[in-house]
């Protein structure tokens, strides 16, 4: 019962020693790395609210964009003083860092709660509509909002985020989403998905587990904003539009809903692909129209979406079924 | 009978249904219905197609509320109770149209109907230490020792919809019982089952009620079924109740015959 735990500790010493080395990874990479790890957080965490629970939010860059201005704000104004007051340090900064990620989390959380409450007796498309709104509610605030400078974006002095605190982050994401869903109590989210009816009659206080698994959502989101915003040290509230919750729906459909390992698998495909295009865009052979189509992510995406629904609805990762069978075994 | 030595004692029935009215626009599905049913007592609801039968399930359950009335469980008010509140207080139920967890096992289909008996919550199963280990297991145990009562155990892994009728409607039963009902509402559970399973699923009802001491509220088609196992009756027509009483006297009561031979 203990085996998550261990295997927990054990990943997260392996990046902390990783991590000692990525001065030496190329910065090309390097991004591309970050990249991963921030939408493997976003991924899996919006997997929790829309693959295992069955709700379909678009919502997930509001949070993401929540967690980015409050930590972001948290750097920027308080830590100085409090460094200043204690004396500084590097640990004291790392610390100081940890603490404004997590403080945007609580801070996502809460507008999680605060719009999970009133809307998720909301079902399919009007939540989808219900979230959609508070995305662009979050940024048209952040947008008259001088004190973060409004439209102008904010610009954040250190690049505090690296190898150990993102992929920590993931690590987390993904053993928190794990572990309550292998677990009876965990078991409540899929009971709301598959039906709601039959989970109320076993017991099931649905509405609490929707805005369960919308708060611990939004809280993955916005340590996923915090390290986004501390790693590009530029954020901008139309980078956390509408088309950012899509590009996170697209990795849990991508990756199959309800099925972390593949959604992990999809986060890392979609952040390489636009890399892997961007060098196949750049060819010369190429007809200048298909270059331009190939670098417009939203038509890829749609394509890439289109395709799957027809052949492969239930995710590209899912139910690959002999590896997972066999896995099973070996667990049992 | 025990049901019997109680009325005559005198005490009050486990579920009481005072005059209550479900009303879909203009359609009355269920009118002015009184009911009540004692503890450990095997009952029967009857009535031709559309007479109101699930809607009382639904009403009873907090899926629907009436519209007029007053239900009482356990000498407690359960009007305007939510559903899982209700099952909370003691009554579980299967469904008609059935409604399996369709991505569960089997056997996390009757696990997940022990969630609402845990008494630890997320910190346990993010910690995952001695405790919830502990809890787990004994979910496991139970789990186990209700699928083998019901004959479902060697079908543990199997996915809950691919099963047989018979046997989803078995598991139904099954995970209603792990929620530890009072007071158990099955909803035709012998509907596609043959002969011999319904012979079978009359012996489990006896067997369950009398070992978990449950009051059963049987609501089914098949007249052998219910003649064979209920001791008293009561038959819907048009949402209203035309009748009730022991096997006996609702075979031989007109309005039934008329009900259901109509006019
Ligand atoms: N949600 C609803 N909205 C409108 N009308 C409904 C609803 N549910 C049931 N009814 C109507 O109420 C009446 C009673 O339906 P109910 O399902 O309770 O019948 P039943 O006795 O269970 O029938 P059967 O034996 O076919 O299962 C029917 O006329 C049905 O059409
Ligand atoms: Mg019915």
């Amino acid at each position: 019962m203990n085996r998550p735990k261990t295997w927990l500790l054990v990943f997260v010493a392996l990046i902390w020693a990783a991590s000692w080395f990525q001065g030496a990874i190329n910065p090309y990479y390097f991004d591309i790395l970050i990249t991963i790890g921030i939408n493997i957080v976003l991924g899996v965490s919006l997997n929790l609210v829309n693959g295992y629970t069955g709700q379909f939010s678009l919502g997930h860059a509001g949070f993401m964009a929540v967690g980015a201005y409050v930590s972001a704000a948290m750097t920027i104004f308080l830590c100085p003083r409090w460094l200043a007051a204690c004396g500084g340090g590097s640990t004291a900064e790392s610390a100081l860092f940890l603490g404004a990620l997590v403080a945007g989390g609580f801070g996502a959380a809460l507008a999680g709660l605060a719009v999970g409450v009133p809307s998720l007796r909301l079902k399919g498309d009007y939540l989808a509509i219900v979230t959609l709104g508070f995305g662009e509610i979050i940024r048209v605030m952040v947008q008259n909002t001088e004190a973060v400078g409004g439209s102008r974006g904010l610009s954040i002095p250190a690049r505090e985020t690296g190898l150990f605190t993102t992929y920590l982050a993931a690590a987390l994401a993904v053993y928190v989403v794990v572990s309550l869903v292998h677990s009876t109590y965990g078991r409540g989210f899929l009971m709301v998905r598959d039906d709601e009816v039959a989970a109320e009659a076993m017991g099931i206080n649905t509405t609490k587990y929707k805005v369960m698994a919308f708060v611990v959502g939004a809280f993955f989101a916005g340590i996923a904003g915090g390290l986004y915003a501390h790693f590009k040290q530029f954020i901008h509230p139309e980078g956390f539009g509408f088309l950012r919750s899509v590009d996170i729906v697209v990795i849990v459909i991508l990756g199959g809903m309800g099925n972390t390992p593949g959604v992990i698998l999809a986060a890392i495909l979609l952040t390489i692909l636009p890399e892997g295009l961007r060098a196949l865009a750049a060819l010369e052979a190429l007809p200048v129209w298909l270059r331009g189509m190939i670098q417009n992510r939203m038509i890829l995406y749609s394509l890439l979406l289109i395709g799957l629904m027809l052949t492969r609805p239930q995710g590209l990762f899912s139910g690959g079924g002999k590896w997972l069978r066999w896995w099973k075994r070996r667990q049992a | 009978m025990a049901s019997l030595v109680e009325k005559e004692a005198g005490m009050s029935p486990l579920l009481e249904i005072n005059d209550c009215t479900v009303a879909f626009g203009g359609l009355k599905a269920v009118s002015e219905l009184n009911l009540s049913i004692h503890q450990g007592e095997l009952m029967g609801l009857i009535g031709p197609n559309g007479a109101g039968k699930t809607t009382a399930f639904n009403l009873i359950t907090g899926v629907y509320r009436p519209t007029d009335g007053e239900i009482r469980f356990d000498g407690r008010s359960i009007v305007g109770r939510r559903p899982y509140q209700i099952t909370a207080r003691g009554i579980a139920r299967t469904f008609q149209n059935i409604r399996l967890f369709a991505s569960l096992s089997v056997f996390d289909n009757v696990r997940a109907a022990c969630n609402m008996h845990l008494r630890h919550g997320i910190s346990h199963a993010l910690w995952r230490g001695d405790a919830f280990a502990q809890e787990e297991k004994a979910v496991e145990d139970r789990v186990m020792e209700l699928l083998e009562i019901f004959h479902l155990d060697h079908l543990c892994n199997a996915p809950s919809t691919g099963l047989p009728y018979g046997d989803q409607r078995r598991l139904e039963i099954v995970r209603a019982l792990a929620t530890r009902p009072k007071l158990l509402l099955l909803d035709e559970p012998a509907a596609g089952m043959n002969p011999t399973e319904k012979q079978e699923l009359v012996r489990l009802i006896r067997f369950t009620q009398e070992k978990f001491k449950l009051a059963v509220l049987l609501v089914e088609h098949d007249m052998r079924v219910v003649m064979g196992i209920c001791e008293r009756i009561a038959v819907l027509d048009y949402g209203m109740k035309i009748a009730e009483g022991t096997p006996e006297e609702i075979r031989n009561n007109r309005k039934v015959i008329e009900a259901y031979l109509g006019e």
